[in-house]
C-alpha cells in the first residue's frame, strides 16, 4: 500500500551502565505495537546515539538509564541534536532516575521520564499518542 | 524543498536529506519518484557487495570487519542491513547495528536499518532505491546485508555486485551443500568461525559442489574463503577476492548481463506497483477492495470475473 508511515524509535543505552534487560522489554513491546524499533545495544556515546538516530531518520529517541548518569547523558543527547540540527527528533527517558531530577530534565526538552514499575503498555500508548511522524 | 534541491542536498552528501528520503521511499511516498529521478543521472558508480547467509553466522560482523578494511583503503561505504518484519503485528527489531556502532560517528560510514516489510527474496522492496541514494552521495562501496536467509532468498544476487554467501562448520550434512538455491548464487563463500571443527570438510565440500555442478554461464569460478571474523583473521584474503571478482565484473559485456538481468527485474515491479495503486484508486481503495472480496466470498462473482471487471475498469 502506497504513503503509510510507520513509527521508528531508537532504543538506546548510553554510558557505561551494563543492565539492557529493560530495554530489551521496552524494544519487544515496541515491536508488537507495530512500530520499527532501532536497537544499538549498550555502552552507547551520545554521538553515537545522535549519529544513528540521524542515519535512521527515527520519529522518536528513547534512552534507558540505570546507572545514575542521566542528567549529563540525556542533556548531553539533547545538546548533540541541536548542534546537528536535528533537534525536532523528540528525547523520551526511563529507568532509575530519581523524582527531583524529573522537573528539571523535562525543563530542559526530555519529553517524558518513565520510571521503575511503568507498564509496557503504558509507554506504547504514550508514544502512539505524542509522536506523530513527520507528513 | 523542491525535488531538486533535495537532490542536490544529497549529492553534497546532506546525511539528513539522504536519511529522510530514505524513510519516503521506504514508506512509499508519492513525491518519492520526483526525487529519484534527479538523482538517477547521479548512480551507477557505487560497487555493492552483497553478504548473505542464515541467522547468526556472523554477518553483521564480518560487515564490520569489512568496513575496518574499506575505510583504511580511503574509501566512503554505505550500510545497508535487513532485519525482518513481524507478520503478525508489522514491527520490527533492527538489531544489526549493534555489531557496528564503533563506525558510526565516522562521518565517512553511512548506516541504514532497514525491515523486510512483507518482502519475501531476503531484501525490503525499498533496498535497490536506498542503495541509489547511497549511490548518488558518492558512496563508493555498499555492503549489503540481507535478513538472515534460510535456502531460497536469492534477491540480493540480482541487486548486488558481488554476492557472498556466509556459512559455518558444523551445520547440516552435505547433502545441503548440493540442492539448489542459495547455494547456486555465490560469488564467494566465507566459511566463518573457521576456528570450529569441521572447516576444512566443510571447504571440501563447496568445492566438491562448485566442482560437480555445470559450469557458470559468466565463466567465473566462485572462490571460498575461510574467515574468524570477531578477531580479523582472514579479512585480508576475503578483501582480496572480493577484488578479484570486482575486476571480472566490471568487464563491460559482465557489466551489461548484470543490468539487463536487474532493471528488468525492478522496472516490472515498479510497474506492479504502479498498476496496484492505480487499481486501488479506481476500485476505492481499502473499501473497495474490501466489498469486491465480500462479492466473491458471497459467491455473487467468481475471482476470475471480478478481476476481469476491475482491469476494464482501469483501461476505460
Amino acid at each position: 500500500m502506497a504513503g503509510k508511515r510507520k513509527i521508528r524509535i531508537l532504543v538506546a543505552k548510553p554510558g557505561l551502565d551494563g543492565h539492557d534487560r529493560g530495554a530489551k522489554i521496552i524494544a519487544r513491546g515496541f515491536r508488537d505495537a507495530g512500530f520499527e524499533v532501532i536497537y544499538t545495544g549498550l555502552h552507547q556515546s551520545p554521538e553515537q546515539i545522535v549519529e544513528a538516530a540521524i542515519q535512521e531518520d527515527v520519529d522518536v529517541i528513547g534512552l534507558s538509564s540505570l546507572a545514575g548518569a542521566h542528567n549529563h547523558l540525556f542533556r548531553e543527547v539533547l545538546r548533540l541534536l541541536k548542534e546537528k540540527g536535528a533537534e525536532d527528533i523528540p528525547v523520551f527517558g526511563g529507568g532509575i532516575i530519581p523524582d527531583e531530577d524529573i522537573p528539571k530534565l523535562k525543563a530542559d526538552g526530555i519529553l517524558e521520564i518513565f520510571t521503575p514499575g511503568t507498564k509496557v503498555e503504558d509507554v506504547v500508548k504514550w508514544v502512539e499518542e505524542n509522536i506523530h511522524p513527520r507528513g | 524543498m523542491n525535488p531538486k534541491e533535495w537532490a542536490e542536498k544529497i549529492i553534497e552528501g546532506d546525511v539528513r536529506a539522504a536519511s529522510r528520503l530514505m524513510r519516503d521511499i521506504d514508506d512509499r511516498m508519492p513525491w518519492v519518484s520526483d526525487v529519484m529521478k534527479e538523482l538517477y543521472p547521479h548512480t551507477g558508480r557505487a560497487y555493492i557487495i552483497g553478504v548473505t547467509g542464515s541467522p547468526g553466522v556472523g554477518k553483521s560482523t564480518l560487515v564490520d570487519s569489512l568496513i575496518e578494511v574499506f575505510r583504511k583503503k580511503g574509501h566512503s561505504i554505505g550500510v545497508v542491513v535487513i532485519d525482518p518484519t513481524s507478520p503478525f503485528t508489522g514491527g520490527a527489531i533492527l538489531g544489526d547495528r549493534i555489531r557496528m556502532q564503533r563506525h558510526s560517528t565516522d562521518s565517512g560510514v553511512f548506516i541504514r536499518s532497514l525491515a523486510t516489510r512483507g518482502s519475501m527474496g531476503g531484501l525490503s522492496r525499498s533496498t535497490s532505491d536506498i542503495l541509489r541514494v547511497m549511490d548518488a552521495m558518492g558512496k563508493d562501496i555498499i555492503l549489503l546485508e540481507t535478513v538472515g536467509v534460510g535456502q531460497d532468498e536469492v534477491d540480493v544476487v540480482n541487486t548486488a555486485h558481488t554476492s557472498m554467501i556466509i556459512m559455518i562448520p558444523g551445520l547440516g550434512d552435505d547433502i545441503q551443500a548440493i540442492k539448489a538455491g542459495i547455494l547456486e548464487i555465490g560469488d564467494i563463500f566465507v566459511i566463518n568461525k573457521c576456528e570450529r571443527e569441521g572447516a576444512e570438510r566443510m571447504e571440501r565440500e563447496i568445492m566438491m559442489m562448485l566442482e560437480l555442478g555445470a559450469k557458470r554461464k559468466d565463466g567465473w569460478v566462485p572462490k571460498i574463503v575461510k574467515t574468524e571474523a570477531i578477531k580479523g583473521k582472514g579479512i585480508k584474503e576475503l578483501v582480496e577476492a572480493i577484488e578479484e571478482h570486482r575486476t571480472f565484473r566490471e568487464d563491460p559485456e559482465h557489466k551489461r548481463k548484470f543490468l539487463q538481468k536487474a532493471l528488468r527485474i525492478e522496472l516490472l515491479n515498479n510497474l506492479k506497483d504502479q498498476i496496484s495503486n492505480r487499481v486501488l484508486e479506481v476500485i476505492g481503495h481499502e473499501e473497495g477492495l474490501t466489498q469486491a472480496v465480500n462479492e466473491i466470498i458471497d459467491g455473487k462473482k467468481d475471482l476470475y470475473t471480478k478481476s476481469e471487471e476491475i482491469l476494464k475498469q482501469l483501461l476505460c
